[in-house]
């Protein structure tokens, strides 16, 4: 939930020294970060650099082996309980061809709100109503998820986050297969975001968007090599040294890059 | 038989086998068991749990087996094992290379094979061909029991969590990520797998019994966009094709089993030819070409 006060100075993300291994294999080490509430923040790292382990960190999924991370002050586990963390899938996740309504969708960002048996009360469907409305999906509300174009299902589930009322949103590429209607609708709700105190990780290798939309930017490759202001971070040799020594020019939208290894 | 045929009014080609016990108790459990493993086809088909409902159906054969060996109720012996059987697939997933699939089967038909050398081996009244292709005509009473029982467990489950399983099929991040304990979810769903092959191994037995618990959810999945309405019209089908089932076989004398199933898949081909959106023939001109 959010509080319209105090949010001002307030750490949204905070990871200290992180490191997650899956099996012995080092995903990420030594990962540090701290955004706070109120920003949009580009997560840019190739194919393979860590950037949805560190999403499923952020998320409770992957336990760090060393290290913590807090959001909204709170350990990960009592932050998911309320409903702090909401993430915004990449389309191919989605199976598209499961029965459920755009509406059924977006009520399922009020599941953790309600009662054991789900029963959706006045206020989750208001919340519901308004989030479709955000999204300008509200005519849409009972086609079947799967009759929508990439743009508008990705609006579906950015509704489904705002319906949440999530204060940190993680979005995979959400950039990809999506409309210019959805493009820039989604520039504008991510800056109505940012002034509703909420924080925005965008996970992504997408570069033209980054430098457009970001405040910050965290550039990884199983570590954070470097993060801060987008104009002072986003520089080419930064970016090379992400992309493992090649000039980002060559790989705008590429996901072949080999993986990179010191 | 024709003389019978000549004689009876269609009516009473309904109602004459309700005259005998044994008919009312086929029928009976026939249809709760279609409408249990028709509320649970959906989240078998969404999921795409073909093939671990064949597994588990399957592995519980030996629990069978036991249990009347051993004098305790067949369906305690067939839920350990199929709980067993899945707890080792995972087992064996994480513990080596194989893929899942394989595991799958390699697990299953190891469990039945013990089954088959059990039941040749153990000295016991068990009839093997009921067990493997069901008798709902020859039901006992304490059988009945038992599935009214086990269909009552499932349903709750179904009942209690459906909201959140539909969610866990659709969504497993999502559900996580708002702390949804996914894990308790998978086995609760496992466990209601194991529970509704139990039942349905009493129709149909463990050969057909994956049909009961994708058939019906297939079939509803080609009719409709809306997942409450999917629900409904998987149950409404298997239990009809249940019904329709037991009649036909009672009347013509043929095996129940592969007739219940038979006629679940004649409705799902009637959908796959004749559905309105999904099916093959639209015809053209209508709203949807």
């Amino acid at each position: 939930m959010i509080s319209q006060h105090s949010f001002q100075e307030m750490l949204r993300i905070e990871a200290d020294q992180v490191c997650v291994d899956y099996n012995g294999t080092v995903a990420l080490y030594d990962a540090s970060l701290k955004l706070k509430s109120g920003c949009i923040c580009g997560l840019v790292g190739m194919n393979g650099a860590g950037k949805s382990t560190f999403f499923k960190a952020l998320m409770g999924f992957v336990r760090p082996s060393m290290g913590t991370i807090r959001i909204n002050g709170i350990a990960v586990s009592s932050a998911q309980r309320n409903q702090a963390v909401a993430y915004v899938p990449q389309n191919e996740g989605i199976d598209c061809s499961f029965p459920v309504s755009v509406w059924d969708v977006v009520m399922m960002g009020r599941y953790g709100a309600m009662n054991f048996l789900r029963i959706p009360r006045e206020s989750d469907r208001r919340a519901v109503w308004h989030a479709l409305e955000r999204v300008e999906l509200t005519d849409y509300r009972k086609r079947p998820i799967g009759s929508l174009s990439g743009g508008q299902r990705k609006r579906a589930f950015l509704a489904r986050a705002i319906a949440q009322r999530a204060s940190v949103l993680l979005l995979d590429e959400p950039f990809t297969g999506v409309d210019v209607r959805t493009e820039k609708l989604m520039s504008e709700l991510f800056l109505q975001f940012r002034n509703e105190g909420r924080t925005i990780l965008i996970s992504t290798h997408d570069l033209s968007h980054v430098r457009d939309l970001c405040d910050l930017v965290v550039l990884i490759n199983k570590t954070v090599l470097a993060y801060g202001d987008t104009s002072e971070v986003f520089t080419p040799e930064n970016l090379t040294m992400t992309f493992g020594g090649i000039s980002p020019e060559f790989l705008s939208g590429s996901t072949s890059t080999e993986d990179f290894k010191e | 038989m024709n003389e019978l045929f000549i004689s009876i009014s269609p009516a009473s080609l309904f109602l004459e086998p309700l005259s005998h016990d044994f008919m009312r108790r086929a029928l009976m459990v026939s249809a709760l068991v279609g409408g249990v493993c028709g509320f649970l086809s959906c989240y078998m088909t969404l999921k795409g749990w073909a093939l671990m409902g064949d597994a588990v159906s399957h592995a519980v054969m030996p629990g069978v087996v036991v249990a009347y060996a051993l004098g305790f109720p067949f369906s305690i012996g067939a839920f350990v094992f199929g709980v067993g059987s899945v707890a080792l697939i995972g087992f064996v997933k994480q513990k080596s290379r194989v893929k899942e699939d394989t595991v799958i089967g390699l697990v299953f038909t190891g469990f039945f094979a013990l089954g088959l050398v059990l039941v040749s081996k153990i000295k016991s009244n068990i009839d093997l061909l009921h067990i493997l292709f069901g008798s709902p005509l020859g039901i006992s009473k304490s059988d009945v029991n038992q599935t009214i029982i086990i269909s009552g467990i499932v349903v709750l489950l179904l009942l209690l969590f459906r909201k959140d399983f539909m969610l866990y099929c659709f969504d497993p991040t999502h559900a996580r990520s708002i702390g949804i304990n996914t894990g308790l979810l998978h086995y609760l769903l496992l466990s209601a797998l194991s529970l509704a092959a139990v039942a349905g191994l009493q129709t149909v037995g463990i050969i057909l019994v994956v049909a009961m618990l994708i058939t019906p959810g297939a079939t509803a999945y080609l009719l409709t966009d809306s997942f409450d309405r999917m629900t409904i019209l998987a149950i409404f089908s298997s239990v009809i094709s249940s019904v329709i089932g037991v009649y036909i076989s009672f009347w013509s004398d043929i095996e129940t089993g592969g007739s219940i199933v038979l006629v679940q898949t004649l409705i799902f081909l009637l959908a796959f030819l004749f559905a309105p959106k999904y099916g093959i023939l639209k015809f053209k001109g209508s709203i949807n070409s």
